[in-house]
């Protein structure tokens, strides 16, 4: 029997339904058992025309389907799946009825192409300016484009097919995002506003334009053959990350709340830490302070040292920089210690899924330490010289796992760590 | 770090810095003068038949020093991170690292403005026929500035105002539309009151001045036309015009403020917020009752500042739940300011705050009856923020002391 209240004071936050869905596949049994096989997710893109290209593969999520397609009706439809999933397994609340907050980490909206072809077609002439289109968007012949490219129309959705409780917060930290929306869930409790909160986070936006804009900012692997090649964390060819989608929801509860339902206990967010770098818009500062004082308000967060730490679930992306200062950092953090905690990344299997990432990396942290059993960071080969982490290549290994540090570095100085840790003893 | 087991509630929130820069003005001298003179500012013809509040224009380089930071930045952001910067100045924290260094900020954020020539240009060539698989591909390749994305992506306005001020606390973004902006401050005040943070910047901004943004709101009828009226005048010709501003707040604690010897300008006691289903008439309204209810005993002089935009069926439901409080005087800031979007809320707290700084409400501006004269000094303000879609939110800000 554990104290319901940590170190600090605080109620115990911890999981009790996981939902998720990848490139790998729906729900965790598919993900897991693909993931430690060392499987990729990564496809040449089949959605839309990839001439012209400088990437032309992603993680996408095809087996999912939505009428009309929009990459914010995939985001949604994904994040209801995975919602699903992780519902089913807590068995709270009853149907359409969560005794709790949402957090939903979402990609940012806007109209999308497809919507946008549709409006140029209906004005009716070869030659025609944004006037034009302004004219003949009235009327209430396009009403439900309104409501699909709201910001908030995803998480107005999830709110009311699941019954959360209040006003759904939609939010981004970039590449952090779902790290994120599990911190808010974790403060939501600890500051005892709600014994249970509902944090998701959804991405599905390999679309022609998003993957073009982080083509022109250089961040993306151009390695397009063979695709389940391309994502190459830690290694010294590697060369971007690749775009991915996906979605993952994790029922967070106060363990008093949840041992009195009799809830089976997954996991505990021991530890949750966020520190803004203002150096620059997509890149860290050289000196990695921030990301050094992100890990480090995370352990303090959690009560915990570098050396309780068995495991680090990597942002990896596998771009120059990423690697190369998650490795110098983490150095600076746990010192000798970071040659040897086994280091992973799921972004070699499953793609950067952006806004989701943070959650499906607590996923898979959380599986990590249910089944003993670090997955693999496929397509290292030719290992960076200069990144000496233990890192478990290409083969799934056993270990014992107690406590995980998972961590989410963003555009825009987000950076993001949980410490996510078995049923405390 | 600090003990979170206290009750939220326990600490007292203060609002020791505002920032304004809207269509009426920058800083709080002028939109006060503004507001006093019921000046207006709209623009008729450049979006016509729309009607904007277009913002005043602002020396950009007096917040945003270096030329390369506002390159990298559309409007909306440019906006932002000088209403930020005005906000920091006002509580005197400008360039002090130690706050800086730990300042929590929580944004509300949309996203930024596309380049039009380049959405016409690809559509127009497709009405002539270029139909090749990989035509969108290659023309967004060579004709999107690479930069843009940054000037578009809602997180970049939080990371802007890091990098131009120097923040290095939590960033955390809230999208949205208008609720945004009251989740925003309900988790910065919760994370102060429960002493999670010792004080955080707050806040939104918004470019209403978007022919992007009026086909967004155009596809589900919003946007008001032809002829501008005040907010409440409008429900025969119903519509929001879309405004240009950023609001910011430095919210603090008690303790932190009173240490440094800052001064309060108000402050902010609750933040509550909903999701009305909006299924049927009176929806919306009952769940302004709800958040009404929830907030703290007012037993003070106090006043209503409405974000009520002019779009129906929003506005006619929140006036039904303001006439059953018709006793308390309101303002509509859409009529003075336009409607900003997820700006509204956090504009709303602004001027409750500085209302009571200043010891009067602003003057009514209104045509219908619906706003009243209001005489002294108001000591409880509620700003209510209900969105023209979904969502609804009400604070209360209070005279200290």
């Amino acid at each position: 029997m554990t104290a319901p209240r940590d170190k600090l004071g605080r109620p115990v936050v911890v999981v009790t339904g996981m939902g998720i869905t990848t490139s790998l596949g729906a729900g965790k049994a598919d993900n897991w058992s693909k993931l430690v096989a060392g499987e990729s997710g990564i496809r040449t893109i089949t959605r839309f025309p990839i001439d012209g290209l400088k990437t032309t593969m992603a993680g996408t999520v095809d087996f999912v389907s939505v009428d009309p397609f929009s990459s914010t009706g995939l985001s949604e439809r994904m994040a209801e799946l995975v919602t699903q999933e992780a519902l089913e397994q807590a068995g709270i609340g009853a149907k359409g009825d969560f005794p709790g907050p949402l957090f939903l980490a979402v990609a940012p909206v806007e109209v999308e192409w497809p919507q946008r072809r549709e409006l140029g077609r209906a004005v009716g002439k070869a030659d025609f300016n944004y006037d034009d289109l302004l004219r003949i968007s009235g009327g209430g012949k396009y009403n439900a484009y309104h409501h699909r490219f709201m910001f908030g129309s995803v998480a107005a959705h999830l709110a009311e097919t699941f019954g959360t409780k209040g006003s759904p917060i939609s939010l981004s930290t970039a590449c952090a995002s779902g790290a994120t929306s599990i911190q808010l869930g974790v403060e939501a409790i600890r500051r005892g506003e709600t014994d249970a909160a509902l944090c998701v986070a959804t991405d599905g936006t390999v679309n022609p334009e998003a993957l073009v804009r982080f083509s022109l900012l250089s961040a993306l692997s151009t390695q397009n053959d063979p695709p389940q090649a391309a994502s190459r964390p830690f290694s010294k060819n590697r060369d971007g990350f690749v775009m991915a989608e996906g979605a993952g929801a994790l029922v967070l509860e106060s363990y008093e709340a949840a041992t009195a339902r009799g809830a089976k206990i997954l996991g505990v967010i021991a530890g949750c830490g966020e520190l803004t770098d203002s150096f620059h818009r997509t890149r860290s500062s050289p000196d990695g302070k921030p990301i050094i004082g992100c890990m480090n308000k995370t352990l303090a967060d959690a009560g915990m040292t570098p050396d309780q730490i068995d495991h680090i679930n990597a942002h990896g992306t596998a771009t120059p920089e990423n690697d190369k200062m998650e490795f110098n950092t983490t150095s600076a953090v746990f010192g000798d210690l970071a040659q040897k905690i086994p280091v992973t990344s799921n972004k070699s299997m499953v793609g950067h899924t952006i806004s989701a990432a943070g959650a499906v990396e607590a996923i898979f942290s959380l599986l990590t330490l249910e089944h003993q059993r670090i997955p693999p960071t496929i397509n290292y080969e030719t290992p960076d010289p200069t990144i000496l982490f233990n890192v478990v290549g290409n083969k799934a290994r056993d270990a014992r796992v107690t406590a995980v540090m998972s961590n989410s570095f963003g555009f825009g100085g987000q950076n993001a760590s949980l410490i996510l840790t078995r049923e405390p003893a | 770090m600090t003990d979170t087991a206290s009750k939220p509630g326990q600490t007292e929130v203060w609002i020791t810095g505002i920032g304004l820069a809207t269509s009426l003005g920058e800083g709080l001298d002028a939109n006060w003068a503004a507001l006093a003179e019921k000046r207006i500012n709209v623009d008729e013809k450049g979006f016509a038949p729309f009607i904007v509040h277009p913002l005043l224009p602002v020396s950009f380089d007096s917040q945003i020093p270096k030329k390369g930071d506002q390159r990298q930045m559309e409007a909306w952001q440019r906006i932002g991170v000088y209403a930020a910067g005005l906000a920091l100045d006002s509580a005197g924290i400008k360039g002090n690292k130690d706050i800086l260094s730990k300042i929590d900020m929580v944004v509300a954020a949309g996203g930024g403005e596309r380049d039009l020539n380049v959405d016409t240009g690809v559509l127009t060539a497709e009405a002539k026929g270029a139909n090749a698989p990989g035509f969108l591909n290659e023309r967004l390749m060579s004709d999107l500035r690479p930069t843009l994305f940054l000037a578009q992506l809602s997180n970049l306005l939080a990371g802007n105002i890091a990098i131009v001020n120097g923040l290095g606390g939590t960033s955390r973004t809230f999208m949205g539309e208008e609720v945004a902006g009251a989740d925003a401050a309900r988790i910065a005040l919760s994370r102060i009151a429960s002493g999670e943070s010792d004080i955080a910047l707050v806040g939104g901004s918004h470019n209403g001045e978007r022919k992007d943004l009026l086909v967004l709101y155009e596809f589900g009828d919003f946007n008001l036309k032809d002829k501008f009226a005040p907010v409440w005048a409008r429900k025969d010709h119903a519509g929001f015009a879309l405004g240009s501003a950023g609001a910011f707040l430095v919210l603090e604690s008690k303790t932190h403020a009173e240490a440094r010897g800052a001064k309060p300008y108000a402050k902010l006691s609750s933040v509550v917020t909903d999701l009305a289903r909006r299924k049927q008439s009176g929806d919306m309204a009952a769940t302004l009752e709800k958040l009404w209810g929830e907030l703290p005993k007012r037993d003070g002089k106090g006043a209503i500042i409405s974000g009520a935009s002019g779009a129906e069926p929003a506005t006619s439901e929140e006036r039904d739940f303001l006439k059953k409080h018709a006793d308390f005087p309101v303002r509509a800031t859409g009529t003075m300011f336009g409607h900003t979007m997820e700006t509204q809320f956090p504009l709303g707290i602004a001027l409750a705050a500085l209302s009571i700084s200043r010891g009067a409400l602003f003057p009514p501006n209104d045509s219908t009856g619906t706003e009243i004269e209001m005489q002294g000094a108001p000591t409880q303000i509620v700003v209510v923020g209900a969105g023209h879609w979904r969502g609804e939110g009400m604070a209360l800000v209070e005279a200290v002391g």
